[in-house]
């Protein structure tokens, strides 16, 4: 029996023997894996998270406008009528609109009716200060304070006009940034218009015949359980984001294949004399490739598993400096991507230098200083 | 195993390219040596001696001739068949030890036994062989922690492990002060003496030539007489 392990002590040995580069690659490699899972933890998050603010809302029923998409409402093209025609159907027990205004970047701030939405969420839970008193009162969540310093009585400025944090609230119920309905529509000039209608039903109603009623009631508008809605806010409901992710991982396998390539390459040089030693004992090309080999998967290994931790120090620095925008999950189900994206740009990378390793003149290579 | 000549060469020659120009290393080589044997091949540099080694080991091709190591014909093969008759047939002792620097010592002597397929071994023979190269207490260290002459012993325990027909030793002594080098040389003699081990040493130095049965003497790509 051939003593395989003494081919996985040498694999080992020479990359504990280099173990400033050896640990420089894996970083390199396991940045590559971090990037993947940080990219798609925080599309899962994200969404996850929208998804579950849905939830928060406490609705069983949404209407959207017709033609709008799943993911980044904005702007307020249903009529006030519309909510008030909703109130007059059949097993509807609350009906309350919102307004939704984008304040730059991923976020926006959302108009509410307090009285109802308190009705039909079961009410805010406040962790400091208390409901608007003012015009200029603004209610925000736990995550956007954290993330921007800010307590009750604070300051923060939006649609060119400086607010006054009136309540910080417990996270999880529909947006972070609330303000009262009216005033939202008459600055964002959508005076009696709203986003989004959420329908809250009497009890014991069955939600999907009510869904199908209201549909035929609404013709054209977009109607959905609010568990439906929740289930369409995925990776494949945004657009774009999946070609996002495949040019992430087509990136990765790039920097895997350029660190992986430079860092077998200079080993390769600066072992030349080792692999005519190995050739001169009787070693075949396809020997001296295999150790390469198992040193590259050796590496890319311990660097996935690196790039796994580190995904997970991602979602403490995002989940500390920036919950209030960001949200990222850990997805198990994509670290086999990870690992095999890592495997892949890193043997494509060991491939070239293992060739030259592998066709090495051994009496050159003996001679080698 | 034939029982004629364990090296039999006739006509060798070797021309490397250098850019351009053909650089002629060996020039029409004869030599034929019986098992058993412990040769050395002396000359000064540029004299061939180490093409001749090289090609006697199977690490290069002869551009013309015939090299019969042990009834097989080392000008006819590819490199693949070269390289597997190397494992079979010859082990090397190289002026720089050449020792495998991540590798403790027991471990560069497995790494031959695992290229050669074989089994790694603790059996007599090779605990007395070790024994006998002085070598068996040093054998958890790795190279950087023994002195050029346990080295030098050990890449010996290294070229024999298998059993080889010949052993080829490039300088053995090179690298090591006249303690050491004496101590080599014994062992060599040793080992030819005991194990009926061919060995074919190549040398500058005429004191280790003279621990040889027989010297070879080359100059210009040619065995010549002195």
């Amino acid at each position: 029996m051939r003593d395989y392990a003494l081919i996985n002590k040498l694999v080992i040995e020479n990359l504990k023997h280099r173990w400033v580069r050896t640990l420089l690659s894996a970083a390199a490699v396991g940045t590559q894996a971090t990037m993947i899972l940080t990219i798609v933890g925080l599309s899962y998050g994200t969404l996850d998270d929208m998804a579950s603010r849905s939830r928060g809302a406490g609705a069983d029923i949404m209407v959207r406008p017709p033609n709008s998409s799943i993911i980044g409402l904005s702007g307020a093209p249903i009529p006030q009528k519309v909510l008030d025609y909703v109130r007059t159907l059949p097993n509807v027990d609350i009906a309350t609109g919102t307004t939704i205004y984008s304040i730059g970047g991923a976020n926006s701030v959302t108009g509410v009716d307090l009285e109802a939405f308190s009705q039909m969420s079961g009410g805010f839970r406040y962790l400091e200060g208390g409901p608007f008193r003012n015009p200029d009162d603004v209610i925000i969540d736990d995550y956007w304070a954290r993330q921007n310093g800010l307590r009750v009585g604070s300051k923060m400025s939006f649609m060119n006009r400086e607010w006054n944090v009136a309540g910080i609230v417990e996270p999880g119920k529909l947006s972070r940034i609330f303000l009262p309905i009216g005033i939202l529509q008459d600055l964002s000039a959508n005076t009696g218009r709203l986003t989004s209608i959420f329908i809250k039903l009497k009890k014991g109603t069955d939600v999907q015949s009510s869904v199908k009623s209201v549909r035929e009631s609404l013709p054209g508008y977009q109607v959905y359980s609010v568990e439906e809605y929740a289930s369409l806010i995925s990776i494949n409901n945004v657009p774009g984001l999946k070609a996002f992710i495949y040019v992430v991982i087509g990136i990765s396998v790039v920097v895997g294949f350029l660190v992986v390539f430079l860092s077998m390459y200079t080993a390769v040089l600066e072992r030349t004399r080792e692999i005519g030693i190995l050739k001169s004992l009787g070693a075949t090309p396809a020997f001296i490739l295999g150790v390469l080999i198992r040193e590259t998967t050796v590496l890319a290994l311990i660097g996935s598993a690196a790039g796994i931790g580190l995904s997970y120090v991602t979602r403490w620095a995002i989940m500390t400096y920036v919950p209030g925008s960001l949200t990222q999950s850990i997805v198990p189900s994509w670290w086999p991507v990870a690992i095999l994206v890592s495997l892949v740009g890193s043997l494509l990378g060991a491939l070239y230098p293992g060739y030259k390793a592998a066709r090495q003149d051994a009496i050159e290579a003996l001679a080698y200083e | 195993m034939s029982n004629g000549p364990l090296i039999e060469v006739r006509g060798l020659s070797k021309t490397y390219k250098m850019g351009d120009v053909d650089v002629h290393a060996l020039r029409g080589v004869d030599l034929t040596v019986q098992r058993g044997e412990f040769i050395a091949i002396v000359g000064p540099s540029g004299s061939g001696k180490s093409t001749l080694f090289y090609i006697l080991g199977g690490l290069a091709q002869a551009s013309a001739g015939s090299v019969v190591v042990d009834g097989r014909d080392f000008a006819q093969m590819s490199d693949t068949e070269r390289t597997r008759i190397r494992r079979e047939l010859v082990g090397f002792v190289f002026q720089k030890y050449n020792l495998l620097p991540t590798l403790s010592a027991a471990d560069n002597i497995g790494m031959a036994q695992f290229i050669a397929g074989q089994e790694r071994k603790t059996d007599d023979w090779f605990r007395k062989t070790l024994d006998l190269l002085g070598v068996g207490h040093r054998l958890h260290h790795k190279p950087r922690s023994l002195s050029g002459g346990e080295q030098q012993r050990v890449a010996i325990a290294r070229a024999i492990v298998n059993h080889p027909a010949l052993l080829l030793a490039d300088e053995p002594t090179g690298n090591l002060d006249t303690e050491n080098a004496e101590v080599v040389l014994k062992l060599l003699r040793d080992l030819n003496e005991r194990l009926q081990q061919t060995i074919l040493m190549i040398t500058h130095n005429p004191e280790a030539a003279a621990y040889a049965h027989r010297i070879v003497h080359m100059r210009d790509g040619r065995i010549v007489h002195p």
